[in-house]
């Protein structure tokens, strides 16, 4: 007898095998690259991540991403104006890049150059079986920038990264390579219109004491589902802080994986997202301190409403030799409607014996105490739980100690409760 | 201006009767001291009176100028002029107590159908409250009492209070947490504020406070209703003789 474990197909994973055939002749890449591209295709004939597939329980991708659609050739989305005046704009639109000067210290490249040319094949390996993400992203991947800051420079504007799509299908990669003790900060935004499936990998080396600030804005409709991963490796007594703001989409996943392999290396993460609507939003985190002297801190503010279901994932990993390891995390929820719903998974894997860790999880509504104090001063009910709502997210993105990044993020945040508040 | 007929009222979520019985009648203009041992329901009252949810009014009524008001949630009441200086004011982290302001005081000029204010006028107007409270401004730009000393608590709620001008001014345990020095400039605070069309109710557990924010009525508060009103020699019997001797007599 012959027995078939293997369920039958759904049409995204149907549409995605399809899709890679026809796409194969196009897709750029020398034959390693075209081999990472088979066996992430492997991958994904396997079937899709469910929730019995630990990393995916919260966001069964399998049943989730519903729709596939085609690529779309004709699609011209159009670049938007930087948030920052004075950044250097770099656009990925319809998932191909633009040739662009680079600013003096640094090196640019399109990524659609260097997959048949360079040896780009080590950067597209997958973390294994359970990366969705990484192998819709390595078996498509078709464009993209690689930017390369030389060593002990500083670029002082910001460099905006837009990967803009007007539907269909785009898989883009940003990959960086920030030299040791060099500085400079990157805004990537991630939006478009139209049905679409989108892809975004980034994989970011920072050198020894560099320091990096990176911001991620996804601002998808909720025709989308947006498939991010952000990957850093950080080197001895450098700092990454990294910003990640969701407003809604459809579904979105945003992995974050960091290691820690330099001592002294520090790594902030900062997030804010705003569900509404059936959106299903995830963050999920891997972080490694796998050197002596690492910190971290991760904090999430999140509001729920309507429908909305989100997900956070934050695991923290200290390896044997990372003594004096500090890690701290936390994610508060504020759920504003009866039907939203939000999960959160922390976990703690220590292998060290001198280490400070710690998390925090909570999930509530608006503190009643609070809402009384601003209505007792007049402040109408709608209106103080929006000053409260937006008090417990403007205190994530005034971290950021940027006064125009500040003010352009609850620029968003004000935006979004005209919409939704 | 106030009066309160027959309160009672009681915890909503046990169902704790607080209040049993309160009358009290405050005339526009009149400083009513609330005296009263712990538990009496000194704080209970001035919680109803703001409107605070976690109270359920089974019995009774209060009217402000003749209406009732127990249908009107908090910001309908200060709308009306209703203001209540807390005992324990809220930090609320994230809210910039400039801000807050600026959108109360401007919620309120809503609800009374005027303009909202320019910032300079608004600054100008702070600056001036904030001044005569010998506040720092550099505390203002810090999120709502957050890391606030216990004094500096109580000034920025008599702040507020200038600021919004109420009608009908309840003080709760002013005087709680202050020094002497504080106390007297949040007592200078108040008494600025006294005027004809102004009612204010000073709930204190001490006669101390009323040294400087001298009191026209003083009642006693005891088991949730009013068991003795007079003048402010009221106060002094109190110091003197302890609350079981004076609700030992009234009883």
């Amino acid at each position: 007898m012959n027995v078939h474990t293997q369920p039958q197909l759904t049409p995204a994973e149907t549409a995605l095998g399809e899709a890679f055939a026809k796409r194969l002749s196009d897709l750029p890449g020398n034959e390693e690259v075209m081999l990472q591209r088979d066996a992430a295709m492997e991958l994904l004939k396997r079937g899709l991540p469910t929730r019995k597939v630990e990393a995916w329980h919260y966001t069964d991708l399998r049943r989730l991403l519903n729709t596939v659609p085609e690529f779309d050739r004709a699609a011209a989305p159009q670049a938007m104006p930087v948030l920052i005046d004075g950044s250097l704009r770099l656009v990925t639109a319809n998932g191909r890049a633009e040739a662009v000067e680079a600013p003096k210290g640094a090196v640019i490249e399109r990524i659609s150059k260097l997959l048949p040319e360079g040896d780009f094949a080590s950067r597209l390996a997958t973390y294994g079986g359970d990366d969705a993400v990484g192998a819709i992203n390595t078996a498509f991947v078709s464009d993209g920038y690689s930017i390369a800051i030389e060593e002990g420079v500083e670029i002082e504007r910001p460099i905006e990264l837009q990967n803009v799509h007007a539907g269909g299908q785009t898989h883009t990669r940003f990959a960086i390579t920030v030299g040791n003790g060099a500085k400079v900060t990157f805004v990537e935004r991630q939006t478009g219109k139209g049905a679409a499936l989108i892809s975004s990998v980034d994989s970011l080396k920072v050198g020894d004491g560099a320091e990096v600030r990176y911001v991620i804005l996804v601002e998808q409709p909720d025709t989308v589902s947006h498939l991010g991963q952000f990957q850093a490796e950080i080197g001895e007594k450098a700092n990454l802080s990294l910003f990640i703001m969701n407003v809604s989409g459809k579904l979105v996943r945003q992995e974050v994986r960091v290691t820690m392999p330099g001592e002294g290396g520090h790594f902030e993460l900062r997030g804010v997202n705003l569900l509404a609507g059936s959106t299903h939003n995830d963050v999920t985190m891997v972080l490694d301190h796998s050197a002596p002297d690492t910190t971290s801190t991760e904090l999430i503010r999140n509001i729920v409403t309507d429908k909305a279901h989100g997900v956070f994932q934050g695991q923290i990993r200290v390896a044997r030799e990372a003594q004096k390891t500090d890690a701290k995390m936390a994610c508060n929820t504020l759920v504003l409607s009866d039907e939203g719903e939000f999960s959160v998974k922390p976990e703690l894997e220590i292998f060290a014996d001198d280490v400070a860790c710690g998390h925090g999880a909570t999930v509530a509504e608006i503190d009643h105490a609070h809402l009384f104090y601003l209505m007792a001063r007049g402040i109408p009910e709608k209106e103080a739980r929006g000053l409260l709502v937006k008090a417990f997210l403007a205190e994530v993105i005034e971290e950021l100690d940027d006064e125009t990044l500040v003010a352009v993020l609850e620029q968003r945040l004000e935006d979004w409760f005209e919409q939704h508040g | 201006m106030l009066e309160i007929k027959n309160l009672h009222a009681r915890i909503a979520d046990d169902g704790t009767e607080i209040i049993r019985g309160l009358d009290l009648t405050v005339k526009a203009g009149e400083v009513a001291a609330i005296m009263g041992p712990n538990g009496s329901g000194k704080s209970t009252l001035s919680y109803i009176l703001a409107g605070r949810e976690d109270y359920e009014v089974t019995e009774g009524d209060i009217l402000y100028n003749g209406e009732s008001i127990l249908d009107l949630d908090p910001a309908e009441r200060a709308a009306k002029g209703v203001f209540l200086a807390f005992q324990y004011p809220m930090e609320i982290p994230g809210v910039a107590t400039m801000e807050f302001l600026k959108v109360a005081l401007n919620s309120l000029r809503k609800a009374r159908g005027e303009d909202p204010l320019k910032i300079p006028e608004f600054m100008k107007l702070v600056k001036d409250a904030a001044g005569s409270l010998e506040m720092n401004l550099d505390m203002l730009k810090r999120p709502l009492n957050v890391g606030f000393s216990g004094g500096e608590k109580k000034r920025a709620e008599i702040l507020q209070m200038k600021l919004l001008e109420p009608k009908l001014c309840v003080l709760d345990e002013t005087d709680s947490g202050l020094d002497i020095d504080a106390l007297k400039i949040v007592a200078d605070g108040v008494n600025a504020l006294r005027s004809p069309d102004r009612a204010m109710v000073v709930i204190t557990h001490y006669q101390r406070l009323l040294d400087y924010i001298v009191p026209d009525s003083v009642h006693i508060l005891s088991a949730g209703k009013v068991v003795k009103s007079g003048d402010k020699s009221l106060a002094l019997e109190l110091e003197q003789n302890g609350y079981a001797g004076v609700i030992g007599k009234a009883a």
